[in-house]
């Protein structure tokens, strides 16, 4: 009895209810005839998809600018750098490296200014990042028509410029990564094993870095500030290099999204992809201040999971699409839910 | 000399935003080849159109809540309003006014909800307004997409989806539409002016003057100022938060209501989405900031914002020739504008600090 007292207090009551009702959805499947094993499979995937960007989340919240709801920037740094690969048009593993190779340097700048902008901001950042991000993808949206691409895979056929709205990556890099040793059983499971080692090596990096000298520094100054100053760290510079690399690892998270979905989705698409990620970290146990990497890999399941199974589970039941409904309010409540709680704590 | 450059420059960076909408507009508007009268008449529809919306912002910034994102909430109060007159067929004044009666319980609980989560997320009550609004979109598609017409009795079945229950995309608004801008007809030189939509927007101003003078509005600037000190000197604090969202909440429910009979019909489930967006980039863009917001301001933001909305994309196209990049410009702005008037509340801000730390450092020279 102690010890699932202790669980419950351990893993808190949200996840505990989502991972019921998650449950249940699973254990109904079979009875509305939707496969097990299909949508084990949709979850798995679906959760190395959205994995790295989930986990773009960490640093900032553990720098003490709260949750990333400027995702949208590190996002279009990796449209730039995928539209640019497909554009110089090289297959496999390597049209992938060129897509992050070229990402990663644009996310890197991008997310030096966006920090700088930050720091002047301490105190309400999390609204201005949603504004940075809803801005940058608005003026995207001109960009993508502007500028200069010519491949005909990529452009509208009738006026020879201009980018469509979803670019197939069929024919580049389609599953690049998620291919690396995958394998199926059966018609219906397949396993990305290429996307989990990726997201996995991620995982471990930012272990490891949450570790070193500057990591526990970052990690002073999101839970200490006036510590971390007394003791001679430089609070700015340790908040601009934590936006950095969360604005690096949105990049390289849409690119691993985009070879596993298969398209590139420009324009509008990116606008509100930063709320799955923040929804899923939160459902994972990490608060306002505080995350971890346990909290990114439990949050990215859970979340994905019920979106990949109550389309399918409660339109069998209902014969009505309600899927929609569900994610906005599953996913804002929980986001919500962390917004107020993290006051409660301090009082 | 040297003084008065300063103060110059301090009036430069107070009206920083409404300064950059003015030249803009100025090189915008000769290059768009609207004719004056256009323009006119135009902004004159659009001041009695959304400057309800807009007003109803301006007493939680005045209790220290910032810039009220939850409105959102008051507008779908007044959208639920709305279906269910056009759905019993109610239409001209007696319509909006029954639509106002309906949703005005609904608003104030609502109103009620919104103000208890923003008391539990003090200091960050912006963005968790703006979260709610989000989620109460969902809750609202859920009991109008779902709950109206199986649950909720429609009776008109024009109005609802071909599967038997939720209401349709659009919805029309013909019964009411228009019917306050024309109750008092005027019109000088083929300019119609919405007199009476004008006298309500009057009435409310009249309202927020003489609020900010009663006991509770004095109450509300003194929380609005530093709580734990109203707290100190005997304010129910979290008590005058919470009204100050419910009566918000209210108003941006008549707001709507007043917007959606001049727009004539009801985009179900956007509608409500874009008047909160609007109405706090109009405020901003009129030189109101977070923490300081005026009636001068409302006004003046509504012209200046739809001013650049409405001229931008035939500027756009006659600038660049592509009508779709306009149209994008515009989309750009209006987000651009809210960011741009946040990070530059937050810059005016250690400005204005660094000017007091400064004043104070010249007195002990002198």
């Amino acid at each position: 009895m102690n010890r699932i007292k202790n669980f419950i207090e351990y893993a808190g009551w949200p996840r505990i209810i989502i991972g019921i009702f998650l449950l249940t959805l699973f254990v109904m499947a079979p009875f509305v005839r939707v496969r097990l094993d299909a949508s084990i499979s949709d979850t798995l995937v679906r959760f190395g998809m959205n994995g790295v960007m989930v986990l773009a989340m960490v640093p900032m919240i553990v720098s003490g600018c709260g949750l990333n709801f400027g995702l949208p920037l590190g996002i279009i740094a990796g449209l730039l750098g995928a539209v640019t690969s497909i554009e110089i048009g090289i297959p496999g593993i390597p049209g992938v490296l060129i897509a992050m190779a070229i990402a990663i340097p644009i996310a890197t700048i991008l997310g030096w200014a966006y920090g700088l902008l930050l720091n002047k901001v301490k105190g309400s950042e999390m609204m201005i990042a949603t504004y940075v991000g809803f801005s940058s993808v608005a003026f995207m949206c001109i960009m993508w028509l502007v500028l200069p691409y010519r491949s005909s895979n990529m452009v509208w056929g009738y006026a020879g410029k201009g980018l469509r709205t979803t670019i197939a990556v069929e024919g580049f890099w389609h599953q690049a990564i998620s291919d690396i040793g995958s394998f199926r059983i059966g018609q219906f499971f397949y396993i990305p094993t290429g996307m989990f080692l990726f997201l996995a090596l991620l995982c471990a990096a930012m272990w490891v870095f949450m570790r070193t000298r500057t990591g526990t520094a970052m990690t002073t100054v999101g839970s200490n500030p006036e510590y971390a100053r007394a003791s001679g760290v430089n609070i700015d510079r340790m908040r601009i290099i934590s936006v950095i690399l969360s604005t690096v690892l949105g990049a390289i998270g849409i690119i691993v999204y985009q070879q596993s979905f298969g398209f590139v989705q420009l324009y509008m698409g990116p606008f509100y992809m930063a709320f799955p990620a923040v929804s899923a970290i939160l459902i994972g146990g990490a608060s306002v201040h505080k995350a971890t990497i346990l909290n990114v890999v439990v949050g990215t399941i859970l979340f994905q999971g019920i979106l990949t199974m109550t389309p399918s589970v409660i339109n069998s039941m209902i014969q009505t699409d309600m899927s929609e409904v569900i994610r906005i309010i599953v996913s804002n409540g929980m986001i919500l839910y962390a917004l107020t709680r993290a006051v409660k704590v301090k009082l | 000399m040297n003084r008065k450059f300063d103060s110059f420059k301090h009036f430069l960076v107070q009206n920083a935003v409404p300064i950059l909408f003015l030249v803009v507009s100025a090189f915008a508007i000769p290059i768009s080849q609207f004719s004056g009268t256009y323009l006119i008449q135009e902004m004159l529809v659009r001041l009695s159109r959304n400057s309800f919306l807009v007003l109803s912002l301006l007493i939680p910034i005045m209790a220290g809540m910032g810039l009220n994102f939850g409105m959102v909430l008051g507008a779908m109060a007044g959208q639920i309003g709305l279906i269910f007159i056009s759905d019993w067929n109610v239409v001209g004044v007696s319509g909006i006014l029954l639509a106002a009666i309906i949703s005005t319980p609904l608003a104030i609980l609502l109103g009620w909800l919104c103000g208890a989560i923003l008391n539990m997320a003090k200091g960050r009550e912006m963005v968790t307004s703006f979260i709610l609004g989000f989620f109460m979109n969902g809750v609202y598609q859920l009991i109008v997409l779902y709950g109206f017409g199986s649950v909720v009795p429609i009776t008109n079945p024009a109005m609802v989806l071909s599967r038997g229950f939720g209401i349709r995309n659009v919805t029309n608004l013909e019964g009411v539409r228009k019917c306050l801008d024309n109750l008092i007809p005027v019109s000088i030189q083929g300019i119609d002016i919405p007199l009476a939509t004008f006298l309500i927007i009057a009435l409310f101003c009249l309202f927020v003057v003489w609020f900010r003078r009663t006991k509770l509005g004095q109450d509300m600037r003194a929380v609005g100022q530093d709580m734990k000190v109203a707290g100190a000197a005997g304010i129910p604090v979290e008590h005058t938060r919470l009204i100050s969202i419910i009566i918000s909440t209210v108003l941006a429910c008549y707001g709507q209501i007043i917007f959606l009979q001049n727009i004539g019909t009801l985009n179900t489930y956007n509608s409500h989405e874009q008047a909160g967006m609007f109405a706090i980039a109009s405020l901003l863009v009129g030189g109101a900031s977070v923490s300081r917001a005026s009636i001068f301001n409302v006004f003046l933001g509504v012209v200046l914002f739809h001013l650049m909305f409405v001229v931008s994309p035939m500027a756009g196209k006659y600038l660049i020739g592509e009508a779709q990049l306009g149209e994008y410009f515009r989309v750009f702005v209006s987000y651009g504008i809210i960011s741009l008037a946040l990070v530059l509340h937050a810059w005016r801000r250690q400005k204005n600090k660094d000017r007091a730390r400064r004043s104070l450092r010249g007195i002990e020279a002198e």
